[in-house]
């Protein structure tokens, strides 16, 4: 167990690393993340209530956009340089290159939320301090769904012609119940939980969580295989 | 040849029962007293839907089967299923539309059960288009018996999670309690419907196995 845990730091590790020297993916998702939440006002139209009521949906498809685009490169980056064969290669158990990947990008997700949150803030004008212990823990869910998800499906078609193509329409229709249960907590909370909801969509949110979880880190060393 | 034979004769049982089905469905069994002639679309309708599940279900075992074996028969079987899957929740779909219309008044409503048939509908779509994009026999196989399984794992969380969203707003559709000579014409429905599908599954798995074969005899490949 502590060697699936070590492989899988390291993988983190060096793939935060090459983020940190380089940058090009988080200042690259947190301007399409801004933008994606500037077109979204642009198409819906100055009024604030409107605004700040759609605003939980906004975030969460900004997020789910933002996520998607950058999940590709996560594997492709590798594929590349042949890094991928070479960790296929290793010996040892192969959950740990998931959970490392899966880990790396939720990291990166994290990052551009802690940015997003803010802005949408701002933008939309609502005071997100009161809750913001609350939605950064819905944050930390539904970005740790996506990235389960997001991670396994990146795997899968890295190998296919037309990837990028490939993975949102694989991941969007698995991204469904997570969207819901994070975009009416994230109202929930925004907007005043008088119907006593949010801990209902939590609870859904954990339980997406925990056996999507389960069932791509069972599976992922099938997606792997040569 | 008598596998041929077979396949034929129960060919012409499925659709002889299918005439029937219908027949009884359309002129025997009398019209819902409150919803009029539309409702007679229920006797297709609902056996398409159990049809598309049946599918699925067999596209989760397969695949399971598969990933166990590694043999590409079980993928064959796996990849004809999702097919007749999707080509049967289309139908359910539509024809839910055309009952919908008259009896609703609108062709869609965000009803959980509709809700998941669509999104199911998408899932099983984005199988064939994997499909359809991977040239590698084994890897094709690999990567649909994992989306395949999957998919299988999403559907009831799916359901969970739309029916919470829509039961915030609204009560959903109860199934209505049926008279008996309902049910039966129901019942008769649902077994031509199966026949049906079990010799759809038998003529798109034969022609799987030959568009396997001739992919492998391709002059392309190496």
């Amino acid at each position: 167990m502590s060697d699936l845990w070590r492989r899988t730091w390291a993988i983190l590790w060096k793939d935060l690393l090459i983020e940190l020297r380089t940058k090009q993916a988080l200042n690259a998702m947190v301007f399409f993340a801004g933008l994606v939440l500037l077109l979204f006002s642009f198409a819906i139209g100055p009024n604030p209530d409107l605004l700040r009521e759609l605003a939980g949906g906004l975030l969460w498809v900004a997020i789910v956009f933002t996520g998607t685009v950058s999940l590709g490169r996560s594997f492709q980056s590798e594929e590349l340089a042949g890094g991928l064969q070479l960790m296929r290669l290793y010996p040892g158990e192969r959950r740990a290159i998931f959970l490392g990947k899966l880990l790396a990008n939720l990291v990166l997700l994290l990052a551009v939320e802690a940015v997003l949150f803010p802005v949408a803030g701002v933008l939309f004008q609502i005071n997100m301090w009161p809750n913001a212990w609350g939605l950064a823990g819905i944050a930390v869910l539904g970005s740790f769904g996506f990235s389960t998800v997001g991670t396994f499906y990146a795997a899968l078609t890295v190998h296919l012609r037309a990837r990028e193509l490939m993975l949102p329409l694989l991941v969007f229709p698995a991204l469904i119940p997570l969207l819901l249960a994070a975009v009416n907590a994230t109202g929930g909370l925004i907007l005043g939980d008088a119907m006593g909801q949010v801990s209902g969509w939590l609870r859904l949110l954990v339980a997406y969580d925990v056996i999507l979880f389960v069932v791509c880190v069972w599976i992922f060393p099938i997606v792997l295989e040569e | 040849m008598s596998g041929a034979v077979r396949g034929r004769a129960l060919g012409w049982v499925a659709f002889a029962a299918l005439l029937v089905g219908s027949a009884v469905a359309l002129f025997v069994v009398p019209a819902d007293a409150a919803q009029g002639e539309v409702q007679r679309i229920l006797y297709i309708h609902v056996p398409s839907a159990w049809v598309a599940m049946l599918s699925f279900f067999v596209v989760f075992l397969m695949s399971a089967l598969y990933l166990v074996q590694r043999r590409l028969r079980w993928d064959l079987i796996a990849a004809s299923a999702v097919e007749i899957g999707v080509l049967f929740t289309g139908l359910t779909l539509a024809l839910g539309m055309l009952w919908g219309k008259p009896t609703w008044g609108v062709w869609w409503i965000w009803d959980p059960r509709l809700t998941t048939t669509a999104i199911l509908f998408v899932i099983y779509v984005g199988y064939l288009l994997v499909r359809s994009v991977s040239e590698d026999p084994d890897q094709r196989a690999r990567w649909s018996a994992v989306i395949g399984i999957v998919a299988f794992v999403q559907v009831p969380v799916v359901y969970l999670s739309v029916f919470w969203w829509r039961s915030i707003h609204q009560p959903p559709s109860s199934p209505r309690s049926m008279a008996s000579e309902f049910f039966l014409v129901l019942m008769l429905n649902f077994a031509a419907f199966t026949l049906f599908y079990v010799y759809l599954m038998m003529r798109r798995y034969r022609l799987a196995k030959m568009e396997l074969e001739l992919e492998l005899q391709e002059p392309s490949r190496e």
